[in-house]
């Protein structure tokens, strides 16, 4: 649980494309040693926030202290950030992505990578051409969670993959999560089961906060589910 | 430990019931030890905080203790076991009340099923025994 110390600080973020104001304000404050989710439809803002976070896109406005200092050279090599679209090179190998990989990140750990490849039931072997979805997507997970990364960002990790392949990545996520030392942050547009896996929840709406808080308050409060909450709040 | 959450109440809140339920049926006893918290969320596939909260919430109401380095126990101590059984016992009761009421049963026509239903069970026909 919390120790006190912020892995992420926002304070009125704010990003403009040139059709669009993806972020209008946003402000929250991430507390080491928890699994936040970032819940929204399809164009609420949830890359875009995570994409300011990782240091990959400059905000308009706002402030932004990611693991206490602002996004920088040093701030994104200690995050671990999984994009929503496919970043695997399909001429490798499982191990090859592993290896490639390991040689950009001091934090990583061999072994961890090796049980999470047995647990995701990956063959080290396979080509990742031929790779299912599910499977590409296990192994993108496993990218960031084999690394001792104080802060892992993971954008739609279920999205658009069978429902076994979404099973085991929420339990892998349940398995490798090291609390305290590490704080997640996990956007998705579809609840579902993820939602055990929070520890408090944000709903993003046309880049703007609509509801933010403890899971489990919530479900108290609400005597629903996170899941049917996020249904109500985006029917 | 294998259980079936609903994801419409506590999550943590769950979990202590299912351990309460445990030590009161004596599947766990007084000095067991309780899966680590870590093993546990991996087993439900729940955040590792959310088991530290339930222990957390044990521990201060007696059930359970931690020990340093050595991990968490049911608290040696019959009473405990007595008011933990006592507790789900009056919650099933009072739930089995309620729902008497709401289906228009007075006091003495449901106090009338229950005893029919103990003879059925003691009869050994029509529901099964736990």
């Amino acid at each position: 649980m919390s120790t006190g110390r912020q892995a992420l600080v926002v304070r009125d973020l704010r990003k403009r494309y040139p059709r669009v104001e993806a972020l209008k304000g946003i402000s929250l404050s991430v507390p080491t040693g928890e699994i936040w989710g970032l819940l929204g439809p399809n164009g609420s803002g949830k890359s875009t926030f995570l994409k300011c976070v990782a240091g990959l896109l400059r905000p308009d406005g706002g402030e932004l202290e990611v693991l206490g200092a602002p996004p920088s050279r040093r701030t994104k090599e200690q995050l671990a950030y999984v994009p929503e679209v496919e970043n695997l090179y399909r001429w490798m190998t499982v191990s090859q992505v592993l290896d490639f990989t390991a040689a950009f990140y001091p934090d990583w750990q061999g072994e961890s990578a090796l049980e999470l490849l047995e647990f995701m039931r990956l063959e080290p072997n396979a080509k990742v051409t031929a790779l299912s979805k599910g499977m590409r997507a296990r192994l993108r997970l496993i990218t960031a969670l084999a690394r001792r990364a104080p802060l892992i960002l993971l954008d739609e990790p279920f999205s658009g993959i069978d429902p076994a392949s979404r099973e085991r990545i929420v339990e892998g996520i349940a398995r490798q999560f090291k609390g305290e030392e590490q704080t997640m942050i996990i956007s998705t547009h579809a609840v579902g089961d993820a939602e055990r896996l929070f520890d408090a929840v944000v709903f993003l709406q046309e880049g703007t906060i609509t509801l933010q808080g403890n899971a489990e308050d919530l479900r108290s409060r609400h005597g629903k589910s996170i899941n049917d909450l996020f249904k109500e709040v985006f029917a | 430990m294998d259980m079936k959450f609903t994801t419409s109440i506590p999550i943590y809140l769950q979990i202590m019931d299912e351990i309460k339920r445990q030590i009161a049926t004596g599947v766990l006893k007084p000095g067991d030890k309780l899966p680590s918290q870590r093993e546990l969320a991996a087993q439900l596939k729940v955040n590792a905080n959310t088991v530290q909260r339930a222990y957390r919430e044990m521990e201060v109401l007696g059930l359970v203790e931690t020990l340093r380095g050595q991990g968490t126990f049911v608290r040696r101590s019959q009473a405990i076991v007595e008011e933990t059984r006592r507790e789900l016992l009056s919650r099933l009761v009072d739930d089995f009340a309620c729902a008497m009421r709401s289906l228009g049963f007075d006091r003495g026509e449901a106090l009338e099923l229950v005893r029919s239903a103990f003879e059925r069970i003691e009869a050994g026909e029509g529901v099964e025994e736990q």
